[in-house]
């Protein structure tokens, strides 16, 4: 049952998070292929992917070396800053204090950067289209790598969380080339929300696992800290939207 | 070394947004290590430390982000 909790929870949060980060590359890709065609953007893609499998496989078999305390720590402290970035930037968009994330605006600006860039170096543009679509698998991928890893530390579940961030990637892709749009309907803060509450909970149980903290409840405690973070964030918004109520003549 | 410069500043980019929460965050991080070294014995003070301090940082940040 614990077990199970623990494995649902890392599960969730990795396809979440993954669906996330590939709606963001997809659209970077979608838009080098719109300006320069699929070739660069392929390419490009291909290359992002090649290089985050070879960093796994280089950096994947050094944790094994690292003590388990250790690694708990550092990965918990790295998830309480990433989670947590998340989850203040969900809590700040959905208070309407900073925009929401708009892949279909994403899409028009990379699409005009590339076009004024057509413009300019017309002879380089191949390389440079595709470099921007092997940046974007790159630096999406490493947050769903760093994800499927910390969220996994410790609990032997590497390849279930794997095999989540893989199915959020190829289904994210699958609708990509099959609409050729941006998926722009994809409710992202909400998902990031969810994702910052997630990482942020599973952050706090390995900091406390690292410092040597029994917490009550074993694995089932991480359920204690979703819910924390959720009212946390769900107070927030409602603190916020109140005081902009509040601040309208 | 532009390239890497920018790739690196986005790598720490993936932790630090906000410089003031991340500055937070270490702060509870360093006060709970300090409880788990002097007082291993009281992993509890540790525990509290991180489940009062993470999610009240976070509210504060929030919070006043909201009043810029």
């Amino acid at each position: 049952m614990i077990g199970g909790l623990h494995f649902g929870s890392a599960f969730t949060a990795a396809f979440l998070a993954s669906l996330v980060e590939a709606v963001e590359a997809l659209t970077i890709v979608l838009a080098v292929a719109t300006v320069r065609g699929w070739r660069p953007a392929g390419l490009g893609a291909i290359g992002g992917l090649a290089l985050l499998a070879a960093i796994v496989v280089a950096l994947g078999p050094l944790l094994d070396y690292v003590p388990l305390h250790l690694l708990q720590l550092a990965i918990g402290v790295l998830l309480l800053l990433f989670g947590m970035r998340w989850l203040r930037k969900a809590i700040l968009r959905a208070a309407g204090v900073v925009p929401l994330h708009d892949e279909a605006m994403a899409f028009a600006s990379e699409t005009a950067e590339l076009r004024e860039e057509e413009r300019r170096y017309e002879a380089h543009l191949d390389w440079l289209a595709g470099l921007a679509s092997f940046k974007a698998v790159l630096l999406e991928g490493l947050e769903v790598v760093f994800i499927v890893i910390a969220v996994s530390a410790g609990g032997g579940l590497l390849i279930p969380v794997s095999v989540a961030a893989l199915a959020a990637c190829l289904l994210v892709a699958a609708i990509g080339l099959a609409v050729h749009r941006p998926l722009a309907r994809v409710p992202e803060n909400t998902l990031k929300f969810a994702v910052g509450v997630m990482l942020s909970a599973f952050g706090m149980f390995w900091t406390g696992e690292g410092f040597g903290v029994v917490w009550p409840g074993a694995d089932l405690a991480i359920v204690a800290f979703v819910a924390l973070f959720l009212a946390t964030g769900l107070a927030a918004v409602a603190l916020l939207n109140r005081r902009k109520a509040a601040a309208v003549p | 070394m532009k390239a890497l410069e920018a790739l690196f500043r986005e790598l720490a980019g993936l932790f630090v947004e906000d410089g003031a929460l991340a500055l937070a965050i270490a702060a509870i991080v360093a006060l709970a290590g300090i409880s788990a070294a002097l007082a291993p014995d009281v992993p509890i003070t540790t525990g509290a430390i991180l489940l009062f301090g993470c999610p009240g940082v976070l509210l504060m940040n929030v919070m006043r982000a909201g009043r810029r």
